[in-house]
C-alpha cells in the first residue's frame, strides 16, 4: 500500500502551492482531488461547446516570492502582460479608469485627491503586506520568535509616524462608504474603489467592521502583473509534477483516517470514496474549516467549544458567477477595448441597495457587477474568435427565498444581461451559451461550504490568529499530522497562494 | 420600560408545584419548601434527622421531579454522548445505567448526572441543572441526534432504604428483586409503562421509579400504600444531603462549583481534584477536555477531595483545614460536614492542597452554642476506604422483610 509523507485533500491553488513547497523539500507528496481537474474555484471548466472559464477569474496580488521560490516562469507562467485597468462603466461612455496610481474621467480635483488617497493606502498595504506571508502567533503562553512577530507588526505600524499610524487605526475600521466620502465625491470612482473592499464577503458599503483591511489585503500584491488564473494553475500542477507529486484527481476523500493513541487522536490518513485508504504522515487540508472538521474528520474528534466555534464560521456565499460564450468581441460604448476589470455599480448607494436585498433572501434588483473578458489574454479558452464573458454579480444570497428554483436563476440571469446590455449594446445577440453559478452551485460543485470564495468571511473576528479560529490558526489543528492549507486560514481567499505557501512552512517546521 | 418596586411582577419566579404536590402539601407538616429547579422542594417534611434514619433503617421517598431529563435519541446519540462524557458510553448495554461527568474544553466539570440506556441509539440522561445549551452545543457537527427536555413531562420518586425492594414487592413488581444495581426494568402500570431503575444518591439499597405525569399521584398512593408496614416516609433535600454525604458522594454547590457558572479563574473543579479519576477513562474514543485532563493526570490535581475522620463530635462544615495544630498554613477547606449516626464519626469531605495531604491535617471548626460562638482546631485523619457501604446495598436480591 502506498505510503506518503503528505497527502493534501483538493488541488486548489493553496494546494498545489503548498505540494510544491513540500516537494522542493524531498517530500513525497500526493494530493487529492474529488473534481476531474486541478484548480477548484480557479480550474477552468467547459460551460458550453468550446468555451472554457474559471470561477476566479483573476489573480491581482499573487506574491512574486511564491512565483520565484517556485520558479513558475520555467514551468509556463507568463509575467509579460499589466496590472488590469479597472473600468468604471458610465451610461454615457464617460468612464472612469484607474491604472495603478492614474485615474482618468474624473475632475482634476478628484484626481488630486486620489493621489493622497493612493499615497496613504499603498503605504498601508505595504505596511501589511509582510504579514500576510508569516503565521500569525497564537494570543497567550508566545515563545520569544512569537513575541518577535508582534513586535515587527507594532514596529511597523509606528514606523507609519504618529499621523499616518493614528490614521491607520481609524481607517481600517471604517466602513468603506464613509471612507471614500472623505476622499471624494464622484459616485463612479467611489463605487470603483470600493469595490474591492467589499466582493466575495458579506458586506455592504455602510457595514462597519473591517472591509477597508480587505481592501488594503487585495492591494498588497507586489505582483504588478494581473495573472490569468488557469494558466497559473497549469503553471503549479505542472512545477508540482515535474517536483514528483502524484496529483489524483476524480478522487474524493471521504475520511480522514485518525488513530488514537494514549495521547492525542493523529491523522494518519484518508478514505477515497472507492473505499481505498491512503495513508501518510501528515494530512493537509485545503478544503474549508466546516468541510475539514465537521464533514471529513468528525466532531467526534474534537473539543466541544472548538466545533461550535467552527460552526459559527461566517460562510454565506453572497457572489454568483456567470458565464457567457459570445460568438464575437463584444464592445462596450465608449471603450476601444474591452480589456481589464470592468464594473457595473454606478454608484455605492446601488451596490447598498443590492445588499439590502440580498439580506432578505432575494436577487438584487440591479446587480452590481465585475466583468473580464479572459480569452482577450488567453485566447484558447474558446474558439477562434470567439469570447469569453466572466462575471462577478454581486449580491446574490446562498440562503435564497426560492431556494434557487429555475425561475430565479432565469430572472436573475435576464437581469444580468440587461444590465450588461445598458454598455454593452446589442451583446444579447452575440450570446452563443451561459452558464449561472449561485453560491449554491458554487457549494456543491466546487465542494465549498457555504458557496463561499474565501472559506469564511473576511472581517475582522476572522482574521489573524483567529482564521478560522483559535486552536487551528497556525494551520496545525487539534488533531496531531492534520494541517490546513486553504482559504480559510491566515491571510485569507483570493487567488494569492498564501495560505498554502504559510502551511508548508509550518508543515517543515 | 422601566419596572418600579411597585409594578414589579415577580410571580413567575414562584416555584412551581412538582407532579407529587399534593402528596406532599399532605406531608409536608412544616411547609418547609425550598425550591429546585423552579419546582418546589421540602427541606424536610418532618425532621431531617427522623428522614435520614428512615433512609437508613426502613425506607423513604425523594421527589426528583425537578431533575433534568433529556431524551438524547438517534443515529448518532452514542457518538454524541460519548464525546460528551469521560467515560465509555460504548460499553454500555441496553437497560443499563451509568454515573457520569462531563467537561468542558479545559477540563473543568460542568456537572454529573447519570445516563440510562434505553436503547442502542436512545438515552435518558439526567443531572441536576438544565443543560440545555451545553447538550445543544455537544451535538454540533452531528447531524443525526435530537435532544428532547423530557424534565416537565417525566415524574420520578426516588425511594431508598432496606426496606425499599419489599415496598416494590408488595407493589406487585413481579422480579424486582433480581434487579442487580444499575439496571433498568419495565412495569406495567396502570395501562402504561413504569420505568424502575436500581439507583440512588444515599449509599444503600434503592430505586428511582420513572412515569409519564400524569400517573405521578397514581404511582405515589401505590408506593405509600404498599410501604404503610416497612416504615415508608418521605425525605426532604437535608435528609438527601446526609445520606449521600455518608456515601461520599459530591453535590453541585458543595464540592464542586459548576464550571459553565464559575466567574473566577478555576474556581471549579476537574474530575482529579474531586477524586474521581476512576470516571475518566482516557482508553475510550476521544472526549471533552481529554488533553487538558490528561496533562492534569500526569502534573496531579492541584487540590485533591479527602474524606476526613475528624475527632470530637462538632460538624466541621465550612471549616478551614491547615497543616499544623498552630494553623501556620491553610492547606484547604470542608466542603461538607456532619456527625454520622451510622458511621458514629465526625465526617467531611474536604478540598485540600495535594502535596499537603501527606502532613498533619488540622481543622479550625466554627461553632455556636446559644449565641456564644467558639472555635476549636480539631485532627483530621484521611479516610482511604468509603465512610459507609453496606453490602447490603448490592446484593441481589436484596434482604427480604
Amino acid at each position: 500500500m502506498a505510503h506518503y509523507d503528505t497527502i493534501i485533500i483538493g488541488a486548489g491553488h493553496n494546494s498545489l502551492v503548498c505540494a510544491n513547497y513540500l516537494a522542493l523539500k524531498k517530500k513525497n507528496v500526493l494530493v487529492v482531488e474529488a473534481a476531474e481537474v486541478c484548480g477548484g474555484l480557479g480550474a477552468r471548466h467547459e460551460f458550453h461547446d468550446g468555451f472554457h472559464a474559471s470561477v476566479a477569474h483573476q489573480a491581482s496580488h499573487f506574491p512574486q516570492k511564491i512565483i520565484r521560490d517556485l520558479r513558475l516562469a520555467e514551468h509556463g507562467l507568463s509575467l509579460s502582460g499589466d496590472h488590469k485597468a479597472c473600468i468604471g462603466l458610465n451610461r454615457d461612455g464617460d468612464h472612469v479608469i484607474l491604472q495603478g496610481n492614474k485615474v482618468s474621467g474624473v475632475p482634476d480635483n478628484e484626481v488630486d485627491a486620489y493621489k493622497r488617497y493612493h499615497r496613504l493606502m499603498k503605504r498601508y498595504a505595504d505596511m501589511l503586506a509582510p504579514f500576510w506571508l508569516k503565521t500569525v502567533p497564537p494570543i497567550g503562553n508566545n515563545s520569544l520568535p512569537e513575541m518577535m512577530a508582534f513586535a515587527e507588526l507594532g514596529l511597523r505600524i509606528r514606523l507609519l509616524g504618529k499621523e499616518d499610524m493614528r490614521e491607520f487605526f481609524r481607517m481600517i475600521t471604517l466602513p468603506v462608504y464613509d471612507l471614500m466620502d472623505e476622499y471624494f465625491s464622484h459616485p463612479l470612482l467611489k463605487s470603483l474603489l470600493g469595490w474591492d473592499a467589499l466582493i466575495g464577503t458579506k458586506q455592504a458599503p455602510r457595514s462597519p467592521n473591517n472591509s477597508v483591511l480587505q481592501l488594503l489585503y487585495r492591494m498588497a500584491g507586489d505582483s504588478h502583473v494581473t495573472l490569468d488564473v488557469p494558466t497559473l494553475i497549469d503553471a503549479l500542477q505542472r512545477a508540482a509534477v515535474s517536483r514528483g507529486v502524484d496529483i489524483r484527481t476524480n478522487s474524493r476523500v471521504c475520511d480522514i483516517v485518525v488513530e488514537q493513541n494514549s495521547e492525542t487522536v493523529k491523522a494518519t490518513g484518508v478514505r477515497l470514496e472507492s473505499g481505498e485508504v491512503v495513508t501518510a504522515e501528515q494530512v493537509v487540508s485545503s478544503a474549508d474549516p466546516k468541510m475539514t472538521f465537521l464533514k471529513l474528520l468528525g466532531a467526534e474528534h474534537l473539543e466541544i467549544e472548538f466545533t461550535n466555534r467552527i460552526t459559527r464560521i461566517r460562510d454565506d456565499g453572497l457572489v454568483s458567477k456567470l458565464h457567457l460564450a459570445l460568438n464575437d468581441q463584444p464592445s462596450f460604448s465608449g471603450l476601444s477595448s474591452p480589456a481589464g476589470r470592468l464594473f457595473i455599480a454606478p454608484n455605492l448607494e446601488m451596490i447598498e441597495c443590492a445588499f439590502d436585498h440580498a439580506k432578505y433572501g432575494e436577487s438584487p434588483v440591479d446587480p452590481v457587477m465585475e466583468i473580464t473578458i479572459p480569452t482577450l489574454e488567453n485566447p484558447g479558452l474558446a474558439p477562434e474568435g470567439q469570447h469569453v464573458l466572466s462575471a462577478h454579480v454581486m449580491y446574490t444570497p446562498r440562503k435564497h427565498k426560492s431556494e434557487w428554483d429555475e425561475s430565479a436563476r432565469a430572472e436573475l440571469t435576464t437581469k444580468i444581461i440587461d444590465a450588461i446590455e445598458v454598455y454593452a449594446p446589442g451583446i444579447r445577440s452575440l450570446i452563443v451559451g451561459q452558464e449561472l453559478l449561485t453560491p449554491v452551485d458554487l457549494e456543491s460543485r466546487f465542494n465549498t461550504s457555504g458557496g463561499h470564495w474565501h472559506h469564511g468571511d473576511f472581517a475582522l473576528d476572522q482574521l489573524l490568529m483567529m482564521r478560522p479560529t483559535h486552536g487551528a490558526a497556525q494551520y496545525s489543528t487539534p488533531i496531531s499530522g492534520l494541517y490546513l492549507c486553504g482559504a480559510g486560514t491566515h491571510p485569507a481567499g483570493d487567488i494569492t497562494g498564501m495560505p498554502g505557501h504559510n502551511a508548508a512552512r509550518e508543515i517543515l517546521s | 420600560m422601566i419596572v418600579t418596586m411597585t409594578n414589579a411582577d415577580f410571580s413567575t419566579e414562584k416555584p412551581r408545584p412538582s407532579h407529587f404536590q399534593p402528596r406532599l402539601d399532605e406531608r409536608n407538616i412544616h411547609d418547609a419548601w425550598s425550591s429546585w429547579n423552579g419546582y418546589k422542594l421540602a427541606e424536610y417534611y418532618f425532621e431531617a434527622e427522623y428522614e435520614y434514619f428512615c433512609i437508613r433503617n426502613t425506607c423513604g421517598t425523594y421527589d426528583i421531579c425537578p431533575m433534568q431529563k433529556y431524551l438524547i435519541s438517534g443515529p448518532d446519540a452514542e457518538k454524541m454522548l460519548n464525546r460528551m462524557v469521560t467515560r465509555d458510553v460504548t460499553k454500555m448495554r441496553n437497560n443499563r445505567v451509568s454515573y457520569v461527568l462531563w467537561c468542558t474544553d479545559e477540563g473543568r466539570l460542568i456537572d454529573d448526572g447519570t445516563i440510562f440506556r434505553l436503547a442502542d441509539d436512545s438515552f435518558l440522561l439526567t443531572c441536576g441543572s438544565p443543560s440545555t445549551a451545553w447538550l445543544k452545543k455537544s451535538s454540533l457537527g452531528f447531524d443525526n441526534v435530537t435532544i428532547n427536555d423530557r424534565s416537565d413531562e417525566l415524574a420520578a420518586l426516588s425511594l431508598q432504604g432496606p426496606t425499599s425492594c419489599a415496598v416494590l414487592k408488595r407493589m406487585g413488581l413481579k422480579g424486582i428483586e433480581q434487579a442487580k444495581p444499575f439496571t433498568i426494568h419495565h412495569f406495567d402500570f396502570f395501562g402504561d409503562s413504569l420505568m424502575v431503575s436500581r439507583t440512588g444518591f444515599t449509599g444503600g439499597l434503592g430505586y428511582e421509579l420513572w412515569i409519564k405525569a400524569e400517573l405521578a399521584l397514581e404511582l405515589w398512593d401505590a408506593v405509600y400504600e404498599a410501604g404503610a408496614d416497612y416504615g415508608i416516609h418521605p425525605f426532604g433535600e437535608q435528609a438527601t444531603n446526609m445520606a449521600r454525604l455518608e456515601a461520599g458522594f459530591i453535590m453541585p454547590g458543595y464540592e464542586f462549583n459548576e464550571a459553565l457558572k464559575t466567574v473566577h479563574f478555576e474556581h471549579d473543579q476537574t474530575p482529579f481534584e474531586l477524586n474521581l479519576d476512576w470516571m475518566v477513562d482516557f482508553k475510550k474514543p476521544h472526549f471533552n477536555g481529554r488533553a487538558a485532563l490528561l496533562e492534569e493526570s500526569r502534573r496531579g490535581p492541584r487540590y485533591t477531595l479527602t474524606k476526613l475522620d475528624i475527632e470530637g463530635n462538632k460538624p466541621a462544615e465550612g471549616a478551614f483545614i491547615y497543616d499544623s495544630q498552630d494553623c501556620s498554613r491553610h492547606i484547604g477547606y470542608v466542603t461538607s460536614g456532619m456527625w454520622s449516626p451510622v458511621v458514629k464519626a465526625n465526617i467531611a469531605l474536604a478540598m485540600i492542597e495535594t502535596p499537603y495531604l501527606k502532613g498533619e491535617l488540622w481543622a479550625e471548626i466554627n461553632y455556636e452554642k446559644e449565641l456564644r460562638h467558639y472555635s476549636k482546631i480539631a485532627r483530621c485523619s484521611v479516610k482511604e476506604e468509603p465512610f459507609w457501604a453496606p453490602d447490603y446495598a448490592k446484593v441481589t436480591p436484596p434482604r427480604d422483610y
